[in-house]
């Protein structure tokens, strides 16, 4: 357990790993994506009151859940970065960002898009909405930090006190605008008690979840394969391997 | 006590350079008072706005007074010195954020009832607001340490500090304009004035220990 911990710090053996890992990785994303695309378009029913509109659902509610993954990921990784100084954890966190923004920005575009037709309006200030606009704040804050510091190491480390504080704020955020204004209906798929949405609608809704996730693992891979070698350019390998 | 002499120091440096203290103050009111022309001089109108602008021009004074009370001492290495000799750099952030509510939260207070008789706000929400703003201010002062600290070595920090500042304001924002609102309808607002209680005190106990984190981090 604690030889794969230290190991996992090791920039060098994380990048071969990840890129063995990565074919198969992909793979399976466009496999999930082209399943549950197929699923969410033509295998499971209108809904009674929102015609082929629900359909949006099938991006809207994974992107959502993907943006706070991503900041819970981000999060985690800067606190071990932090307490165990260790390199790959920074790397990890910076890596998760860009892919936390891109979700968060995408769940608030479909939502728009959804809201049109449904609420009648691109935009309301609605609990949700507005907790997830600020999350999207919260992603350009820490990639602004990040960049306008130009000594990696004090990027890393000021960069992962500002995902902490953010993580610790969130929730607060998130209880104070529901208290101040709500309209956005409550969640569907809960796991204590039996899920609030037909199985013939949940079936396609979870494979474009995993399809989600696993593009999560995919680009974080692919993304922080990249940081490692443009924090180790100096290192011995990374020179060998570019020669190569 | 350490935290008393610290405190001594900040006022003393920060107190002494009177103009610092002003700009904030005029600032508040100068952006206030804007609003009248923006909107419309109609009384019933500029009340009805009235706790959300003070509030937001609150905030935004606080913000701005930042930069007042870290980057001179940064910049001269008297920072760096006071992170050495204190050896709590959570406790050199406490001292700078209450220095910082002092200086420039306290005085904020004291002149915003002047600004809820120019924007018409009934009596009873002028109380309200007194109140809301004597808890919000301090938590925005130990929230935006922060943000100040984590930006200290970086050129022309104002802009980047308002953007990881103003999202973790919002909270604040909303009880504090929510409490002033449900006064001047004639509401009770014990409830606003109780978390607002509560995010100051959280604030307390845990933006110390992130802004002192965040001092070590920029000047080593």
């Amino acid at each position: 357990m604690w030889l794969w911990f230290s190991r996992l710090g090791s920039p060098k053996w994380f990048y071969e790993l990840a890129g063995r890992w990565l074919p198969w990785t992909w793979a399976l994303t466009v496999l999930l994506f082209v399943a549950g695309s197929a699923l969410a378009l033509l295998f499971s029913p209108p809904d009674y009151q929102q015609g082929e509109t629900v359909r949006i659902m099938y991006l809207h509610v994974p992107a959502a859940f993907l943006s706070m993954a991503c900041y819970l990921t981000m999060a985690i990784a800067s606190v071990i970065a932090l307490v165990w100084r260790m390199k790959m954890a920074f790397a990890v966190a910076r890596s998760c960002a860009p892919i936390g923004a891109a979700m968060t920005a995408l769940a608030l575009f479909t939502g728009a898009v959804w809201g049109k037709p449904i609420w009648g309006t691109w935009w309301e200030w609605d609990a949700r909405l507005t907790s997830e606009l600020v999350l999207l704040f919260l992603y350009l804050g820490y990639i602004a930090l990040h960049e306008s510091i130009s000594e990696q190491s004090q990027a890393d480390r000021a960069a992962a006190v500002l995902a902490i504080v953010g993580v610790v704020n969130l929730p607060i955020i998130h209880f104070s605008v529901d208290w101040w204004n709500t309209l956005h209906q409550g969640a569907s798929i809960s796991r204590l008690q039996k899920p609030a949405i037909d199985a013939s609608m949940l079936w396609p809704l979870f494979t474009m979840l995993a399809a989600f996730f696993a593009f999560f693992a995919a680009s974080l891979m692919s993304r922080v394969r990249n940081e490692i070698l443009k924090r180790e350019a100096a290192s011995r390998w990374v020179k060998a391997l570019v020669k190569a | 006590m350490r935290l008393a002499a610290l405190l001594r120091r900040e006022i003393a440096i920060a107190g002494r350079n009177k103009a610092a203290i002003l700009i904030p103050l005029v600032f508040f009111v100068l952006v206030t008072s804007l609003f009248p022309f923006a909107v419309s001089p109609d009384a019933d109108q500029l009340a009805l706005l009235a706790p959300g602008v003070i509030w937001v021009a609150a905030l935004l004074a606080t913000l701005l007074s930042l930069e007042h009370f870290y980057q001179g001492d940064y910049l001269d290495g008297s920072l760096e010195q006071l992170l050495l000799t204190t050896g709590s750099p959570a406790l050199l952030a406490l001292a700078k954020s209450i220095g910082h509510w002092l200086l420039t939260g306290l005085p904020l207070v004291l002149v915003a009832p002047m600004l809820g008789l120019l924007l018409h706000l009934p009596l009873d929400a002028q109380v309200a607001m007194v109140l809301t703003l004597l808890l919000g201010t301090p938590a925005l002062c130990l929230i935006g340490a922060i943000g100040m600290c984590l930006t200290l070595g970086i050129n022309r920090n104002g802009i980047l500090v308002s953007l990881l500042i103003l999202p973790l304001y919002i909270p604040v924002l909303i009880f504090g304009s929510s409490g002033v609102q449900a006064a001047s309808l004639g509401l009770p607002y014990d409830g606003q004035l109780a978390l607002l209680a509560a995010i100051f005190i959280l604030a307390l106990v845990l933006a110390p220990v992130a802004a002192g984190h965040a001092l070590k981090i920029s000047t080593s």
